[in-house]
């Protein structure tokens, strides 16, 4: 008989839970990330691996030392909630892999401290983090920031080797002319601005290829928009985002580069250009679905997605930037709270506007 | 709108593991009476019952023990016979533990009905409203746990012109089984119950209800009432909180009931099915409501299973009689794992709306610590009221209550969803029972302060005309003396001249 049993307080109901972990969602995301992150270390070299460690350890480090300068008792327990480690990923994969060591460490300052932390931490910040960083650095160092270098995969002889490599990533080894090259879009949007139509300077040979594969210079783990959306179709199958972000981005950014590449196919550059080259793939699938700085419902975050996907296509298209997923990330997450205000979800028994459903108005709204 | 609420992401609830079996297949156990009853006398919603019975005093099981006070009150009768030892505050069954006035019985163990109890054997010949009288008399309250009194929502449905009488036995929370195991054991005596009410509330058409994890009872309920035409039973799919009033309307009927009102704005009315079989109890066989089926369950029980329990037993009575506990229980609770009481011990009696009692380990109910809102939005999603719960969490904890009741905080049903599927472990219920709570006495105080504000207003405009009445008699005193004084005045004045005049004749 053992009922003797005292409660040591009043427990708030529901007493079941549903499992449900910060830490287990955000390393769903790791994992969705890790192929196209292989992939980039075997693209681009033992340099791209450096860069990725460098910044995942910085963002640790300076997630760690936030905690500790606002005095939480048990910093290391909340650095396992994995929120830091996966910012500093994100921040890896939109990086040059040959960019020197210093990019990362201030990426990742950038990124934890002024975009998270100062906010006041986990879940209170209204830009994404690692957007935030990756703008910051690139309008203050645009030229490491756009030294892309072209891929000499592992397995070919000269990839530079382990140390070689180390040195790349220290910075002592200046990049060769010769090893990098632009993007598709930079190029793209240099021989348009040199006045020389699409048509011709894509057909000229020496184009950047756009790869389906991901074979191409670019970012460290933006290159292979395949593996990024097998990691995105993993997410939106374990549930832990939905479809309505990435199919808003895609479809933001799609519709109107088929519509202007139809009328106009020397100064626009076809949809599938568009889908397969930078970020973004990787802005609809890991960006736009940010739980903390996108809207809370599916309309909202449909209406995020349009937005981020058609200023991406506007700033590519008529911006001075090649590249404009990051921007457009971080415009609409300034919307954002303003999304969440008009698209809530109407309550059971209202009408949208609020008002309890009227009797003599039966089935309006229902 | 199918598309748009689609749109929109509406798709409620939540699919918690039901735990219902084994205990829901156990065969139904009689718990024997103990030797002492603690009958609480708040056992319904409303206003407690006030007791008429004596200490001392011999009662035959079904005799009154306390009559209703007030207009939402139930009565309460002895669960067996024997002698009152004495009334008195005992435990109240609540998390607070904080005391309720109790009746204490001392069973005599003969367990003697008592002989003036009024069966009925044609009772469709009976007025409607009659039957409404019998149902109240005998203290029957909602069995589904919120123990609203039945025979006010039986009157009241039939002055609405209810058409359509929705039977709950969607038992949505996870572990408890009583209502399949009542629909399983006693279908016909539910099914005559439920046509008890269809006439008690002039409703036409009766629709049961039944979750799809529920095939026996399904089964069961369609056998027994395949021979009436106005009483159907309706599978519906398994998921929390479709056993929740609004839910249950808008999936059987399609029907919304309007935010503030009763389901009677949409011509239904909702009873559990155990209220049915109590209804059918009470008018058939004149016996009121003293004992009912509860689940005994969780973790920790080692013999799962289905109780009939007399009100009043206490919690670790029938938990010894159902087996007893594996070990110490990391949370004893009342009612389901979902809107349950956690119960500050065992030594609390069984009530009237005692659903279940869970034994959970430490497993099942996996304390965490809270941890911060990522916004992930899921509580959004599970909700079935279609609110905000993170958005109304936010402007509780900055202290925003009216921002809160802005967003919905009193459409909330405090089903606990959003407090399910939240991987920050946000107590979120918490938060809202605690706006709610607060909301409330700010009410009263507003409330008492109008009271209070209405008395003196009263008393100064009393005071004041009571000043006005005695200046005004004053006045008509001072000027009937003074009119006194000028009619002897006068007539003073016209003496001395009849008098000058006479002299001067």
């Amino acid at each position: 008989m053992t009922t003797d049993y005292l409660a040591a307080r009043a427990f708030a109901s529901p007493h079941a839970h549903g499992g449900g972990e910060i830490r287990r969602t955000m390393l769903l995301v790791l994992a969705a990330l890790t192929p196209a992150t292989l992939f980039g270390f075997w693209l681009y070299g033992w340099s791209a691996f450096f860069l990725w460690l460098m910044t995942l350890s910085s963002a640790l480090f300076f997630e760690f030392m936030s905690l500790r300068l606002m005095g939480q008792k048990d910093a290391r327990r909340t650095l396992g909630d994995g929120s830091a480690l996966l910012t500093g990923w994100l921040l890896a994969m939109t990086l040059p892999p040959w960019a020197p060591w210093w990019v990362a460490v201030l990426g990742a300052l950038i990124a934890i401290v002024i975009g998270k932390q100062v906010f006041g931490g986990l879940g209170q910040n209204l830009f994404n983090p690692a957007m935030v960083a990756r703008v910051a650095l690139l309008i203050s160092f645009p030229l490491q920031l756009t030294a892309w270098v072209t891929p000499l995969p592992l397995t070919t002889l000269p990839a530079p080797d382990f140390i070689a490599a180390l040195h790349i990533t220290l910075g002592q080894t200046p990049l060769p002319d010769a090893m990098t090259s632009a993007s598709l879009l930079g190029y793209a949007k240099t021989e348009l601005a040199r006045g020389i139509g699409l048509a011709q300077a894509l057909n000229a040979g020496h184009a950047p290829p756009l790869s389906w594969l991901g074979v191409r210079a670019g970012s460290l783990g933006e290159s292979s928009a395949l593996l990024i959306l097998a990691g995105g179709i993993f997410l939106l199958i374990a549930r832990v985002i939905r479809w309505q972000a990435p199919a808003g981005v895609l479809a933001g950014a799609l519709i109107p580069a088929l519509i202007a590449h139809a009328l106009a196919p020397e100064t626009y550059l076809a949809a599938s250009t568009h889908l397969f080259s930078g970020a973004l793939m990787l802005g609809a699938f890991f960006i736009a679905t940010d739980y903390v700085t996108s809207p809370i419902t599916g309309a909202g975050q449909l209406v995020f997605g349009l937005g981020v996907g058609l200023l991406t296509w506007i700033i590519r298209t008529l911006g001075g930037y090649p590249e404009g997923v990051a921007f457009a990330i971080l415009f609409m997450n300034a919307l954002t709270p303003m999304i969440d205000r008009y698209l809530k979800p109407r309550i059971l028994g209202r009408t949208w506007s609020g008002r309890p459903l009227g009797t003599t108005t039966t089935g309006k709204g229902a | 709108m199918g598309l748009m609420e689609k749109f929109f992401g509406i798709s409620w609830g939540i699919h918690p593991e039901d735990h219902k079996r084994p205990a829901a297949d156990a065969a139904t156990r009689v718990m024997p009476m103990p030797e002492r009853l603690y009958i609480s006398l708040a056992q319904h919603l409303g206003a407690p019952a006030l007791p008429t019975a004596l200490v001392g005093q011999k009662v035959k099981k079904g005799e009154l023990l306390a009559k209703p006070q007030g207009v939402v009150s139930a009565a309460i009768h002895a669960p067996t016979s024997g002698v009152i030892a004495a009334i008195g505050e005992i435990p109240a069954p609540h998390p607070s533990g904080l005391p309720v006035l109790a009746v204490t019985l001392a069973a005599d163990g003969e367990d003697a009905w008592s002989e003036t109890l009024q069966a009925c054997d044609d009772p469709f010949a009976l007025e409607p409203d009659e039957i409404s009288r019998r149902v109240a008399a005998a203290g029957v309250v909602g069995m589904g746990g919120a123990t609203f009194p039945s025979a006010l929502k039986l009157s009241s449905s039939r002055k609405a012109g209810v058409t359509t009488l929705i039977m709950n036995g969607g038992e949505c929370e996870p572990y408890l089984s009583c209502d399949d195991r009542l629909m399983r054991d006693e279908a016909a005596a539910i099914v005559d119950g439920i046509r008890l009410m269809l006439h008690a509330t002039g409703a036409k058409l009766a629709i049961v209800g039944i979750e799809n994890n529920k095939p026996e009872a399904i089964h069961a309920m369609q056998t027994a009432a395949a021979p009436f035409g106005d009483v159907r039973v309706r599978p519906v799919p398994a998921r929390y909180p479709v056993g929740s009033e609004k839910q249950l309307v808008q999936t059987l009927t399609g029907k919304e009931i309007p935010a503030g009102a009763l389901p009677a704005e949409v011509g239904v009315v909702v009873h559990n099915v155990g209220t049915a079989k109590a209804v059918h109890e009470v008018v058939r066989l004149g016996r009121p409501l003293v004992s009912r089926m509860l689940t005994v369950n969780g973790g920790l029980v080692k013999t799962p299973g289905n109780v009939v329990a007399p009100l009043g037993a206490l919690v670790e009575e029938v938990l010894a009689f159902a087996g007893g506990l594996a070990a110490a229980p990391a949370r004893l609770i009342m009612g389901g794992p979902m809107m349950g009481m956690s119960l500050p011990h065992a030594r609390v009696p069984v009530v009237k709306g005692t659903s279940g009692i869970l034994a959970l380990s430490g497993a099942e109910v996996a304390d965490h610590r809270e941890e911060s809102c990522i916004r992930c939005g899921h509580c959004a999603r599970a909700c079935p009221m279609g609110l905000l719960p993170l958005e109304m969490a936010r402007h509780i904890q900055g202290d925003d209550l009216k921002g809160a009741v802005k967003l919905g905080l009193k459409d909330c049903i405090a089903c606990g969803c959003c407090a399910y599927v939240c991987q920050s472990h946000i107590p979120l219920v918490q938060y809202f029972a605690h706006a709610k709570g607060t909301l409330a006495a700010e009410d009263r105080a507003r409330l008492r302060a109008d009271a209070a504000k209405k008395l003196v207003t009263a008393r100064n405009a009393r005071l004041a005309a009571e000043a006005r009445e005695k200046a005004e008699v004053a006045a008509r005193r001072k000027a009937e003396r003074e009119a006194a004084a000028a009619a002897k005045a006068a007539v003073a004045a016209a003496a001395e001249t009849a008098t000058e005049a006479g002299a001067a004749a």
